[in-house]
């Protein structure tokens, strides 16, 4: 470990030793996703595998192994990627190890057979620059992740870290770091879309102990972006709430982060212990005489913990309620102090904009939204992961471009933004340019970015009475149109899904969600029913067929549809005969079979295995 | 759970570990459940004289947070994931499968205290669902058999 660094020169000089370090080119080094993805699909027994090829071909000396933070291109994981060249091999397991060892490593020759192959194009493609799920990305934030092992903080400093920290405290004045995020446009990433420099200005015009606050209870359910960044690439957020720090002159900063979320929490005590070991945290930082830190406090499983003051109250050490904002957080929130919280993705984006400047960050990114931003890119899509491009980027370019579109020729049916609170965005849509205010006008919002694309299979009332059925469980109970609004309407679709819809049901939706919308206390309950109104205004057809025709078109809600098999469309084959569990489906080889409709429980896996789309629902 | 059951110096130690600072409830009663997957309610009252706090606050913490539980629960909590997509992948279905294979539902726990069938918001791994979690773990790309197969892991 290093020493503590006494001043801005002892950082100077240590980076540009480690840079020069790094450059020795005769070095392989091999990139291993750790993220929470690879992780799922087995990263640590292909990196057991390796060190012990490696070290059994003599190459251990000539190689470097880094377990790196997330990638982003999920689906394919456990990801790794061969530097200088920037080798890609995808879904990586032990058993390919002693080829990729041999071949590649030792005699410099790709392993055509473990390459990746273009699901568009259908062509093997060597390196990862040329995967256009990566191509046609700009990683401004999320970029550095997989060069960097999350707990080592000298890599973190090797690829320019700490040196927005730098330039903020030897450099500036408060006003002007202020000034300086004003600029760059940026808005807060967690969803609100609230302008950050406003935020800290408001906030250090306050008196008091100013705390500053990281919100990473990442609540909205498919988004992953923050849990990433935590994991992969710590330091970033350290110096953004650094920074931050120092822009309002706080010394005390906490992360509220997710308990379900053990590898970031990880991670991100190692990083500030190294933080603190090498002078970067605490006491009279680089000599500066500016002194900050920050606690880590762990969330116990409560969505509306995401929202500012319940957050704050959870802090505190108590339930996490909301209260009413007579009086805003940066004047009085945390220990009725002068709080400011923003969000992980807001404070990643902190040291770049001190870095490059306000002009170079605001000329990425639309009239209103500036910068990039990272989506959650999950669902019913090819290439799941996370995505991060130019804000502004439209919907089609994400999720067919980069997303590969929808998997098994199903047909596209909508996206859905904007967690609990944001809405399903139909196909004519798909052109509209992502950004803070775009989505808001087509009724849904970008909120923290995560996308769940849903093909032709998925129920639109069945996805409404999902989200009122989980907002339900959130709901802190304080307030009536809520805590019973919800209940209300979540008993109406659960009824239409059952189906015992009637007719004035829809009205009494509506109804039932201007009233929640209009008088619940905190944003959880004011926005609870987007889900029901949105998905009625662009799906209100299939409300239709479930109140009045008593069907499910997508074949979700059981009691509203039937499997049949297709008259000549049927082969014979015999595969979903073989895969029932109730033997429902009978019939002699190469002839339509039939299915047994007393015996068939609607569990799908004919629907799944049949190859010649000979099952409908009806 | 008997009081003479529980690790006294542990639960000492974990409250040290924490300053005995009040504002710490809700990770002390993490750390206590880290141990026993519950929050025994004998160890309330000596929270209640090491932080300084109320009974009534102590029981509305542990009631509102999703992370704590009262009661006993099983050697391995799984959590199966409930996330949009996850949900659109069919996470019902793996819920299903393990409830059969268990013989209870979610939120029980088995008669030999071995399993715990609970669900949970989102864990953030959704490129790789149908995800579970048996405590720390995570699996992910589950289906009906794959979900099965997470369960003899535990069982041996």
């Amino acid at each position: 470990m290093v020493d503590r660094l006494k001043n801005r020169d002892e950082l100077i000089t240590l980076r540009k030793n480690l840079v020069a370090q790094h450059k020795d080119g005769n070095k392989k080094l091999i990139s291993l996703c750790s993220g929470s993805g690879c992780g799922a699909y087995g990263t640590a027994s292909v990196y057991d595998s390796l060190v012990a090829e490696l070290k059994k071909a003599g190459l251990s000396d000539q190689v470097e192994v880094r377990l790196t933070g997330c990638h982003g291109f999920c689906e394919k994981g456990p990801i790794m990627v061969i530097h200088p060249e920037g080798i890609f091999y995808p879904q990586v397991k032990p058993d390919m190890i002693p080829d990729i060892v041999e071949m590649t490593l030792k005699n410099g020759e790709i392993v055509e057979k473990f390459l990746f192959k273009d699901p568009v194009s259908k062509k093997k493609i060597i390196h990862e620059k040329d995967i256009p799920f990566y191509k046609l990305q700009k990683r401004v934030i999320f970029g550095r992740n997989q060069m960097i092992d999350p707990t080592n903080v000298l890599h973190y400093i090797a690829e320019d870290g700490y040196k927005g920290l730098e330039k903020a405290l030897f450099e500036m004045e408060p006003q002007q770091i202020i000034q300086e995020i004003k600029g760059a446009g940026l808005r807060g990433r967690g969803g609100g879309g609230f302008p950050t420099g406003i935020k800290w200005a408001s906030c250090a015009k306050h008196d008091g102990d100013r705390y500053v606050i990281c919100n990473a209870d990442e609540g909205d359910p498919g988004a992953y972006m923050d849990r990433s960044l935590l994991e992969g690439n710590p330091h970033s957020i350290i110096e953004g709430m650094l920074i931050a720090a120092v822009a309002m002159q706080s010394h005390n900063g906490f992360v509220y982060v997710r308990h379900e979320y053990p590898l970031a929490v990880k991670n991100l005590n190692i990083a500030l212990k190294s933080a603190r070991e090498i002078g970067l945290l605490g006491k009279n930082i680089l000599g500066s005489g500016f002194d900050f830190d920050i606690k880590v406090s762990r969330g116990g499983g409560s969505f509306v913990c995401g929202e500012s003051t319940a957050l704050m109250a959870s802090l505190e050490g108590k339930p996490g309620r909301p209260r009413a904002k007579y009086v805003h957080t940066v004047e009085k929130g945390f220990r009725e102090s002068p709080s400011s919280l923003n969000n992980v993705e807001t404070y990643a984006n902190v040291p770049h904009i001190i870095n490059n400047g306000a002009e170079w960050y605001a000329s990425m990114g639309t009239e209103g939204s500036k910068g990039t931003k990272i989506f959650s890119l999950v669902g019913n899509v090819v290439n799941t992961g996370l995505v991060e491009v130019p804000m502004g980027t439209n919907l089609r370019t994400i999720i067919y471009d980069i997303g590969g579109g929808i998997p098994k020729k199903k047909k596209f049916k909508a996206v859905q933004s904007g967690g609990p609170s944001g809405g399903c965005i139909p196909e004519q849509f798909l052109d509209v340019p992502v950004d803070f205010d775009e989505l808001v006008k087509i009724g849904s919002m970008m909120g923290s970015g995560g996308m769940i694309v849903m093909d032709q299979d998925t129920c639109m009332v069945d996805v409404a009475r999902y989200f009122l059925d989980f907002l339900k469980e959130e709901s802190c109970g304080q307030c009536n149109p809520c805590r019973e609004g919800i209940k209300q309407m979540l008993d109406v679709l659960t009824r239409i899904c059952a189906g015992h819809g009637k007719e004035g049901d829809i009205e009494l939706l509506e109804e039932l969600g201007a009233m929640v919308q209009k008088f619940s206390l905190c944003g959880l309950g004011t926005s609870s029913p987007n889900p029901v109104l949105t998905t009625l205004m662009y799906f209100r057809h299939e409300y239709e067929a479930h109140i009045k025709d008593k069907k499910c078109p997508a074949g979700v809600c059981k009691p509203l549809f039937h499997y049949e098999i297709v008259d000549g469309t049927c082969t014979g084959c015999g595969l979903c005969a073989r895969k029932c569990p109730q033997d429902a489906i009978t019939g002699a080889k190469k002839e339509t079979h039939v299915l047994d409709q007393d015996k068939c429980i609607k569990c799908g896996i004919c629907y799944d295995a049949c190859k010649f789309n000979a099952i409908a629902i009806r | 759970m008997k009081k003479t059951d529980i690790d006294w110096p542990k639960i000492t130690k974990i409250v040290q570990d924490y300053n005995s600072d009040p504002e710490c409830l809700l990770m002390i009663m993490q750390d206590i459940s880290d141990i026993y997957n519950y929050v025994p309610p004998e160890v309330i009252p000596v929270l209640v004289e090491k932080l300084g706090v109320s009974e009534s606050l102590i029981y509305s913490v542990a009631t509102f947070y999703k992370t704590i539980s009262l009661e006993p629960r099983g050697k391995y909590i799984i959590n199966v994931c409930t996330g949009t997509a996850c949900h659109v992948r069919g996470a019902e279905k793996i819920t299903h499968a393990l409830a059969e294979e268990l013989g209870i539902e979610e939120g029980q726990t088995t008669a030999d205290g071995m399993f715990t069938l609970d669900a949970v918001r989102c864990v953030g791994a959704c490129a790789s669902g149908p995800v579970a979690m048996v405590n720390h773990d995570t699996h992910g790309a589950l289906n009906r058999s794959s979900a099965l197969e997470m369960l003899d892991q535990y069982r041996k």
